[in-house]
């Protein structure tokens, strides 16, 4: 006979088997990734997904007897009470006698088909929801730095590295299960051999005592010899691991002009910008914070329940925001100590008196404690046509524009569909790029 | 020191195999050689040259969603399975086999790496001599699989249908693959073919019937009137054709390969791998519960055999009681966990029985089984039945009054019409023959599976391929699942395929249609 240790052997042999399933359940995949972006949390978007696919979809039929009608015969085991001729009534709801084999009337089950996406196959479907160019996704996706840390103890590794103190535990357990004699046992068996050897005049029966403790003292040194006092078994090793980089901490805002004005449309598109600079943001920093202010005619912090889900009526003074902000920033976010992003979203729409508050605020005041600072102007599909071009921009786009043609963490984007929230990031990303 | 030295002699430790529940290569060989002389010197059982193969749990994973098999063609089925299963197994909701045997020669038998050392004694001589002496013997997998060349086969078939993908796309072959799993079950030969006369048998038989007709050729037949043609009688010609189809074929995948007039070759390839591996697997599908009986029986002979030479500890035993005991664990028909017969527990029990009857048979035994009882060759008989029965024959002939009484096995009479079951027979002088027939017809696939045919195919106008499903006992087939399997017939088909389901007295129950989907 032949053992072989296949362990080695590359495993995910089933790898392939399980994209080629997950492609023929892509449309429903998909349907839950975009349900995710609507229901998720920003923060939690990183992880799984998990995902019910029909039955029908992925059933893979036979012929088969039908669970009802007809005559049958069964045989079962731990007959306690019955005769022949004895009658049972059946189980409510019918069901034919086969209670061995179906679980539901039609031997078909109804449940759904439920699984987890891996993070991997998660964000794939979701970048490609988001409809981001590819190098994009690899850098979204890539492993941070790792550092290595401690992590427990392993029974190989490099001597420099041997532990002491769990090494001698695991000897002292060996050789108390496995009867190694201690020097003091042997000890004990010595002296009295000596005793003996010492007197000149032994009886018979000391005499016979004498050779029973050598060969006693022979067999425990014996012993003694082949248990070893530190055996390679017992040898344990300090283990390291190398563990992601813990880095400096962001907080990002998110800024929302939530009057009347903007539709469910426009709020969606809004929230996957969000989600977004969530993701590179997170990637970036080990800590994210996300702060939501929204506003209308004064501005208020939510949280994120909040933030997307309830309309509110009232006039539109983006200032408020911006002030809210600086509040905010000045109470918890010390500059040295957090980097700062902002994301604001908009219709555009403003009290027209507000426009110099907005841009001197965010000239003096927010931009130099900013890192990136980014504005989307998000236009409803039926009005895309007609808002076009520049000329037609909104009051508060014309205002920003002064700002952004000034400075450089300022970037601005009207976004009339999926397609072009992504091109905001480009200068963040670019920048980044730089820097690494 | 001297009571130490007491116990360690009623079980010197410088005999047992392993010590701990560690293993390693070294205890793994020497476990195994004295298995094997249990088994082949003491046993007399006569496997496959084995070969371990240790593997990790994801390993394991992997291997159960292509059925087990070391190489396989990719499909995604097989990656719902691994879905599935991986789901199962993460949340703890099911643990993985200790072990995988391979009907191959040399037989593989995976083995898991967190199994203890006496869990590996266990399943080596489970899978690696039961198993394996089973499939090595029993007439089925001698006469319908090929365990020299099984590997070889699926690495063509691999290879084959990673070809026919880089081809004709993933979708295409998909296509055909998806349609041909949907009719696997009834792609076997139940029974071998008759040999087809050569070509110059067939000429030879041709040049004789002209000469008769020369020979006995007489004029005034021609004179007689003839019969008018009737529409729905059959004539000679369709006879002619339908004999030269082979009809009915039971074989569906075989028929369709033969004769479908829209697959191209490489598809009729395709159909033929699933087909030869839907036959080589059928052996395994009829001797389920002997084939687990015969494993169970051996390593539990051989874990004691062991044990009374003193060649592993009284921890190592417990630890092997207590798996068996959940191994063939039995709950009554009105426990919570009941799922049916453990085949395992029905196995093994049988063959306990088996062993019983051959040593220790009372009356009863001797008039029922008069020719195994006393006769004291417990592993004589056994191998006799090994290799010559399956589940159904072997419990028409082995099961004894005294195995039905033990189990209280009773016989339950289900008509969708009644309001209530009828208890028919049990465990008692009257039902043992009626509980006996019933739990072999029970174990029979061919009372199992539905019954259904290639009946008949429309050569001259429509090209329609009509099969037909003979109901047994009434009992119909699932609507939902014929119609989408009808579906990939008639893909498979390329033109429209009925399927008729008939009743006592010819009756036509049912009538699905299916047209082929472009």
């Amino acid at each position: 006979m032949n053992i072989v240790d296949r362990r080695l052997n590359p495993k995910g042999r089933s790898h392939t088997n399980r994209q080629r399933f997950i492609r023929l359940v892509r449309e429903n995949i998909k349907e839950a990734v975009v349900r995710s972006i609507k229901e998720r949390a920003l923060g939690d978007v990183d992880t799984k997904e998990v995902v019910n696919i029909p039955r029908k979809r992925i059933q893979e039929p036979r012929f088969h007897h039908s669970s009802q009608g007809g005559t049958r015969e069964h045989v079962h085991p731990g007959n306690k009470e019955f005769v022949a001729g004895d009658q049972l009534p059946k189980p409510e709801g019918g069901g034919g006698g086969g209670r061995s084999r179906e679980g539901s009337p039609d031997g078909e089950g109804e449940d759904d088909f439920r699984f987890t996406l891996s993070r991997d196959e998660y964000l794939d479907i979701l970048f490609e929801e988001l409809e981001l160019p590819d190098l994009v996704k690899t850098y979204l996706k890539e492993t941070v730095a790792f550092q290595t840390t401690r992590a427990g103890f392993t029974a190989s590794g490099s001597p420099r590295n041997i532990n002491m103190v769990r090494t001698m535990r695991h000897s002292l357990a060996r050789r108390i299960s496995l009867h190694r004699p201690t020097t003091d046992e042997l000890e004990v068996v010595a002296k009295a051999i000596a005793e003996l050897e010492g007197r000149a005049d032994r009886t018979e029966a000391e005499e016979k005592k004498l050779g029973e403790l050598r060969i006693a003292h022979a067999q425990l040194e014996r012993r003694m010899k082949r248990i070893a006092f530190i055996d390679p078994v017992d040898l344990r090793f300090n283990r390291y691991e190398p563990t992601p980089k813990p880095n400096a901490r962001a907080v990002m805002f998110c800024l929302m002009d939530v009057s009347g004005s903007m539709s469910e449309y426009m709020k969606d598109l809004a929230k996957r910008f969000f989600l977004l600079l969530h993701l590179f943001l997170s990637r970036k920093y080990e800590h994210v914070d996300v702060v939501f202010i929204r506003h209308t005619s004064e501005a208020k912090e939510v949280d994120e329940e909040t933030f997307f889900r309830s309309a509110e009526t009232g006039g539109t003074v983006v200032s408020s925001a911006l002030a809210e902000m600086k509040r905010i920033i000045e109470e918890r976010y010390p500059t040295d100590a957090w980097n700062i992003y902002a994301a604001q979203a908009s219709d555009g729409d403003n009290y027209p008196s507000d426009s110099e508050t907005c841009t001197r605020i965010l000239r003096e005041d927010l931009l130099p404690l900013c890192q990136y600072f980014a504005y989307i102007e998000v236009v409803d599909e039926r009005e895309a046509g007609m808002f076009r071009s520049e000329g037609n921009a909104s009051l508060l786009w014309r205002d920003y524009k002064t700002v952004a043609d000034v400075t450089l963490n300022f970037t601005m984007k009207r976004v009339f569909s999926k397609s072009d929230i992504f091109p905001v990031f480009h200068q963040l990303f670019a920048k980044n790029q730089k820097v690494a | 020191m001297s009571d130490r030295s007491a116990i360690a002699g009623a079980r010197p430790e410088s005999a047992l195999l392993f010590k701990t529940g560690e293993w390693n290569f070294d205890t793994l060989k020497r476990t195994f050689d004295a298995i094997e002389n249990i088994a082949i010197n003491e046993l007399g059982l006569d496997p496959y040259p084995v070969q371990v193969e240790m593997i990790s749990s994801e390993q394991m994973l992997d291997a159960y969603s292509s059925i087990g098999m070391p190489v396989f063609y990719h499909h995604w089925s097989f990656g719902k399975r691994f879905t599935r299963d991986e789901t199962m197994y993460r949340k703890g909701y099911s643990g993985l086999a200790y072990e995988i045997v391979i009907n191959s020669n040399p037989c593989i038998c995976y083995v898991m790496e967190e199994n203890t050392m006496t869990m590996q004694a266990l399943v080596m001589a489970h899978a690696a001599f039961g198993h394996n002496h089973f499939f090595k013997n029993n007439y089925l997998f001698k006469e319908w699989t090929d365990a020299d060349g099984i590997l070889d086969y699926l690495n063509f078939a691999k290879s084959y249908v990673a070809r026919c993908e880089e081809q004709h796309g993933i979708a295409a072959v998909e296509r055909i693959l998806d349609a041909a799993h949907a009719l696997m079950d009834h792609s076997v030969n139940r029974y071998g073919r008759r040999p087809r006369p050569s070509f110059a048998a067939e000429k030879k038989r041709a040049e004789e019937r002209l000469e008769h007709q020369r020979t006995t050729y007489n004029d005034l037949w021609r004179t007689l009137p003839r019969k008018p043609k009737s529409e729905s009688a059959i004539t000679p010609e369709m006879e002619h054709a339908r004999r030269k189809l082979g009809l009915p074929e039971e074989n569906l995948l075989y028929f369709i390969e033969k004769f479908s007039p829209a697959l191209k070759d490489w598809e009729r390839e395709l159909v033929r791998i699933v087909r030869n591996i839907a036959q080589y697997f059928y052996p395994q599908k009829q001797t389920k519960m002997m084939n687990e009986g015969c494993a169970t029986y051996v390593h539990y002979r051989i874990m004691n055999r062991l044990y009374d030479l003193g060649k592993i500890s009284e921890g190592s035993m417990l630890e092997f009681l207590s798996s068996q005991a959940n191994v063939v664990f039995q709950p009554d028909f009105d426990d919570r966990r009941y799922s049916g017969l453990n085949p395992y527990a029905l196995g093994f029990e049988m063959m306990r029985d088996i062993e019983r009857i051959v040593t220790d048979p009372t009356d009863e035994d001797r008039a029922y089984l008069p020719e195994i009882a006393g006769t004291g060759d417990v592993m004589g008989t056994l191998k006799t039945v090994w290799a010559n029965f399956r589940d159904d024959s072997c419990i028409a002939q082995y099961l004894s009054p005294n195995l039905m009484r033990k189990m209280r096995l009773f016989k339950l009479a289900d008509q969708s019409e009644a309001p209530h079951y009828l208890v028919d027979a049990i465990h008692d002088e009257r039902g043992y023959a009626r509980v006996r027939r019933a739990l072999a017809r029970q174990y029979d696939p061919g009372e199992r599976d539905p019954n259904i045919q290639v009946s008949d195919v429309d050569l001259k106008g429509s090209r329609r391929l009509v099969m037909t499903h003979q109901l047994h006992n009434d009992i119909p087939l699932s609507e939902d699942d014929s119609r989408a399997v009808l579906g990939y017939v008639a893909d498979l088909w390329g033109y429209d395929v009925q399927l008729l389901g008939i009743g006592a007295n010819d009756v036509t129950k049912y009538q699905y249609d299916a047209s082929p989907r472009i």
